[in-house]
């Protein structure tokens, strides 16, 4: 009996484990006994490698031009070592696992060290670069127009190479018809004659300079943004490249004080070094702040803000009912029909799995819009079609009852395709032997059938659970978390942890990626606790059945 | 043998990384290229629409001044992608969008000001400006304005309400009539819309923010949770599901426009956008101010506008600044600009160029004349959530009083 039960068992383990199993061995003993290297295995071995190469090279460029040396040399080790790694004919097991373990490193690892870092900094809207952008940014944006200064047309020119000259603005005033030649050390009068203006005021042509037509311009486009002609009320810029106007950095830092000088009221902001802000003494602060690192702050803030924390367990409680609710449902369902379409009895079954697999081959997203709008209250089909008044998504249950219903709708082919494979590979023999042993159709269900469904699908429930614990999709795009306490916005009857996040994260005062993450790190360790305990629950399943 | 397949391996590996460099060794004179290119490339940013009908405006600045224009269509999200993007050095240099993005933009160091000559400015219809300008300085070029008005059908109701009172009485008398099942179609949503409900916020006598001595939105001095603002939203209780019928939570955003069009209500509450809707519905509309509530303050929109920004961080700022001060207050571009999407023109010229084709056009501007400028300050991002889930509470019959102090506490709790 445990032999003919194990047999199922493997066999359906294949598509997961078998290769890697069956593959290993074999090719180690290749390796050992010195087999001949295959012209196809060589080939696809030097397009891989080629591949890798091209990879290194083609990054490589962007980490020298950035001078990333650090980058440059993790980037050059890693392609040595797979070059090394797969050129020897040592090390075969590290050949197997080093791929999946880079791409673990790529694709899990670092994004989770990256999630969890940032947790502990204010990275968000106005927090986003350096102290440097902040303070260039508020420079920049303070300054002004000198009231009551001349607007000069405007012309680039160069003295020799248009590409390489230095530069200078020709600068024509309209009104007095003056021209002047500007750059970093001053303006200067030109005298007219040297000139030619056209009708529309600007200078086309002077003596000793070399007139740049815009598109010869715009490729010096920085140097001529960063060009200021200094003059007694502030500096002449250009403003396109066309016009120039006399402005005045109204705000200027300084490094003595580390503060922000307005120079027309007088008034400084202090950098604040825990804020990543410019604070005045009066409390007023710029809004160009930069990152910080604010320690624990963000943490405390979602176990102390009791806009957070007092919601929190009511949304966890919320949220694993929705995810074992999710998969408990699809599953009892897809079970269900894969169960009545196995019946031998059973005629047209290849039609009923198309027709029942027609859900899960439309794209969710538009489903549950249209779901969404099938629960309208006045206009939506359900109402409408059963005489009904309900507010679904108005009262807390019945928006819980309609995003279950919904996912009900959504998963269950997808429970229904794998319980139908599982099925298959079960033998009819056992359940016939619990038949002519007299047990009834339940009995042998409970004690046959259920079992090694399980043991087959639990890892995909478990998935599913993972999944669905984390769905934003199914309530951002039907609730949005709604309906909502009149007395609370932020926290709705249907919102999940991540939807929940995402609206702290983004909803209110711009994006605040900090807080979103400290709450990600706290998703994370649930979900990692919950997944933890049932593979290991799984596990003795596997072993009490094989 | 071992040593002969492993230098096969190694010479076909530098063949392999030789073409490999061969590739970005061909890249390289590409990228000279295009170094000379990105002199004289300018990257715009807009949604769908506006790149449309930017394209060919992009093209013939391009073409006149030897310099290459490129248009990228951003459809989701272009704001934050926008932030981003700078914020990593490959952002655009010039970005379209709405003027309540300003503030979020400033504060991220995303956008520079811009300098316009005085006669540039008085081109520009008033409110237009002042939308733009933020902590004293011009952080955009506009070049359309948007309000919402009352669009009514006017087979069903020929005579333009002068109250809410009035409208809720002729919806009524069509719903007893049966020729509408709706007395208006103003969308809220399960959570609410504070862009839409603002004008009978308005009427009952609130405000989102005080306003400092030069005029700017003050986000200290907070209206939602105000007295004024409970008297406001009493008199949007007496309208919603417990009260008149007139506003309802199952009257969204997607259905709307689509159930005025499908004459089930008389009175749409929505901006020019509508209307492109309406007229493939032959519908025979008018457009008039929304009512407010007889006895009350005037209904005032919100008067959103649609600018340019010169990116802070942009490749090409020089470039961008020319292409934003020049060319985007040219009237032939706003007209184009009017044409892919009819929004009233910020340029006064552009405007009156416009007004005789398409009468709708000055209605919609009337009805916005007396309009708040949406405000851009970053502490209007805590508004817009809490404000309409409080909305849409009050409209299910939640108690007024309660909702929205809670509301004012949320909103006070998350502006910094």
């Amino acid at each position: 009996m445990s032999t003919s039960l194990s047999g199922p068992g493997s066999a359906m383990q294949a598509p997961g484990r078998g290769p890697v199993r069956t593959g290993l061995p074999r090719k180690s003993r290749n390796a050992r006994n010195h087999a001949p290297i295959t012209a196809t295995g060589l080939v696809v071995k030097v397009i891989l490698l080629g591949l890798v190469a091209g990879i290194a090279i083609w990054a490589a460029f962007p980490l020298i031009e950035a001078k990333m040396w650090v980058g440059l040399g993790i980037l050059a080790a890693t392609t040595a070592g797979l070059f090394y790694l797969y050129l020897t004919r040592r090390h075969i097991p590290a050949k197997y696992l080093v791929p999946g373990t880079l791409f673990l490193l790529a694709f899990q690892v670092i994004p989770i060290l990256y999630t969890a870092t940032t947790a502990f900094t204010n990275f968000g809207d106005g927090h986003r670069g350096s102290k440097d952008d902040a303070i260039v940014a508020i420079q920049t944006s303070s300054v002004k127009q000198v009231p009551g200064s001349t607007e000069y047309s405007l012309s680039i020119a160069t003295k020799g190479d248009p590409q390489t000259g230095s530069l200078a603005f020709l600068l024509s005033d309209a009104k007095t018809k003056e021209v002047f030649a500007g750059d970093a050390g001053g303006l200067r009068k030109l005298d007219a004659g040297q000139v030619t203006v056209s009708p529309t005021g600007k200078i086309t042509a002077a003596d000793g300079y070399t007139v740049l037509n815009f598109g010869q311009a715009s490729g010096r486009s920085k140097e001529i943004t960063d060009l200021v002609v200094p003059t007694s009320g502030g500096a002449i810029r250009s403003n396109g490249l066309s016009r120039a106007y006399e402005g005045r950095a109204v705000r200027a830092y300084d490094a003595g004080c580390d503060c922000i000088k307005d120079n027309e009221t007088g008034k400084t902001w202090t950098a604040d070094e825990k804020t990543g802000a410019f604070v005045a003494a009066d409390g007023e602060r710029l809004a160009q702040g930069w990152k910080v690192n604010v320690g624990f702050k963000n943490f405390s803030r979602v176990l102390t803000d009791p806009n957070i924390s007092r919601p929190f367990f009511g949304t966890l409680l919320w949220n694993f009912a929705f995810a074992i609710g999710s998969t408990g449902l699809t599953f009892l369902l897809g079970m269900a029909v894969a169960l009545a379409l196995h019946s031998p009895r059973m005629r047209g079954t290849n039609l009923y799995r198309v027709l029942l697999i027609l859900p899960y081959a439309m794209p969710s997203f538009a489903m549950l819009l249209v779901w969404r709008d099938m629960f309208n209250t006045d206009f939506g089909l359900i109402n409408n079609l059963f005489g009904l008044g309900v507010d679904w998504f108005g009262e807390a249950w019945t928006a819980r009852a309609a995003v279950l219903l919904v996912q009900l709708w959504l998963g269950y082919p997808y429970m229904f395709l794998v319980a139908t494979g599982a099925l298959q590979a079960i033998p009819r023999e056992l359940t016939e032997a619990t038949s002519v042993d007299g047990a009834s159709p339940w009995q042998s269900f409970r004690a046959v059938t259920l079992p090694l469904l399980l043991v087959a699908l639990s890892p995909l429930l478990i998935s599913s659970f993972a999944y669905n614990f984390n769905n934003v999709n199914a309530i951002l795009l039907t609730t949005e978390g709604g309906p909502f306490p009149a007395d609370n916005p932020t926290n709705g009857a249907t919102d999940l942890l991540i939807t929940y996040t995402y609206r702290l994260a983004f909803g209110a005062q711009g994006a605040e990626y900090g807080l979103a993450t400290t709450v990600s790190v706290f998703i994370f360790a649930i979900v990692a606790v919950v997944a933890t305990i049932s593979f290991r629950r799984t596990r003795k399943l596997e072993e009490v059945y094989s | 043998m071992r040593i002969r397949t492993a230098g096969v391996v190694a010479v076909l590996g530098l063949a392999l990384a030789a073409s490999g460099c061969g590739n970005s060794g061909s890249d390289k004179p590409a990228a000279k290229e295009s170094a000379k290119a990105t002199g004289g490339k300018l990257v715009i940013w807009a949604d769908d629409k506006r790149t449309a009908a930017l394209k060919p405006f992009a093209e013939e600045f391009g073409k006149e001044n030897g310099v290459t224009v490129e248009v990228q269509a951003v459809s989701k999200d272009l704001q934050t992608n926008f932030v981003t993007a700078s914020q990593q050095g490959s952002g655009p240099d010039v970005v379209v969008g709405a003027h309540d993005w300003i503030g979020n933009l400033v504060q991220n160091g995303a956008i520079d000001p811009v300098q316009l000559a005085a006669e540039q400015k008085s081109a520009f219809n008033e409110t237009a400006i002042k939308a733009v300008t933020f902590n004293g300085q011009l952080y955009g070029v506009p070049y359309a304005t948007e309000n919402v008005a009352l669009i009514r059908n006017t087979e069903l109701a020929p005579e333009a309400p002068k109250t809410i009172e009035d409208l809720v009485a002729a919806g009524k008398k069509l719903k007893a009539e049966k020729k509408a099942s709706e007395i208006l179609c103003l969308q809220s949503g399960q959570n609410g819309d504070a862009y839409h409900i603002y004008p009978l916020y308005t009427s009952g006598g609130g405000y989102l923010f005080g306003t400092t001595a030069n005029g700017d939105y003050d986000p200290k001095d907070l209206g939602v949770g105000k007295p004024e603002s409970i008297a406001a939203f009493q008199k949007i209780a007496k309208l919603g599901e417990k009260g008149d019928g007139a506003l309802k939570r199952s009257i969204t955003g997607e259905n709307s426009i689509a159930t005025f069009t499908g004459k089930k209500c008389a009175f749409l509450v929505s901006g020019p956008w509508a209307i492109a809707d309406a007229k493939k519905a032959n519908i025979k509309y008018d457009i008039s101010p929304v009512p407010g509530f007889a006895g009350g303050k005037e209904a005032q929109p919100f008067v959103g506008v649609q600018a340019f920004y010169v990116a802070a961080k942009g490749k090409n700022k020089a470039l961008a600044q020319e292409f934003v001060t020049n060319y985007v207050t040219k009237p032939e571009l706003a007209v184009a600009l009017y044409k892919a999407e009819p929004r009233p023109p910020a340029l006064t010229a552009a405007f009156d160029q416009v007004k005789g084709e398409d009468p709708d056009l000055a209605k919609f501007s009337e009805a916005g004349k007396n309009g708040q400028v949406l405000p851009a300050i970053p502490a209007m991002a805590a508004i817009w959530d809490p404000f309409g889930k409080a909305e849409a509470a009050v409209i299910g019959g939640a108690d007024p009083a309660k909702t929205i102090t809670a509301a004012g506490k949320t909103i006070a709790g998350q502006i910094k």
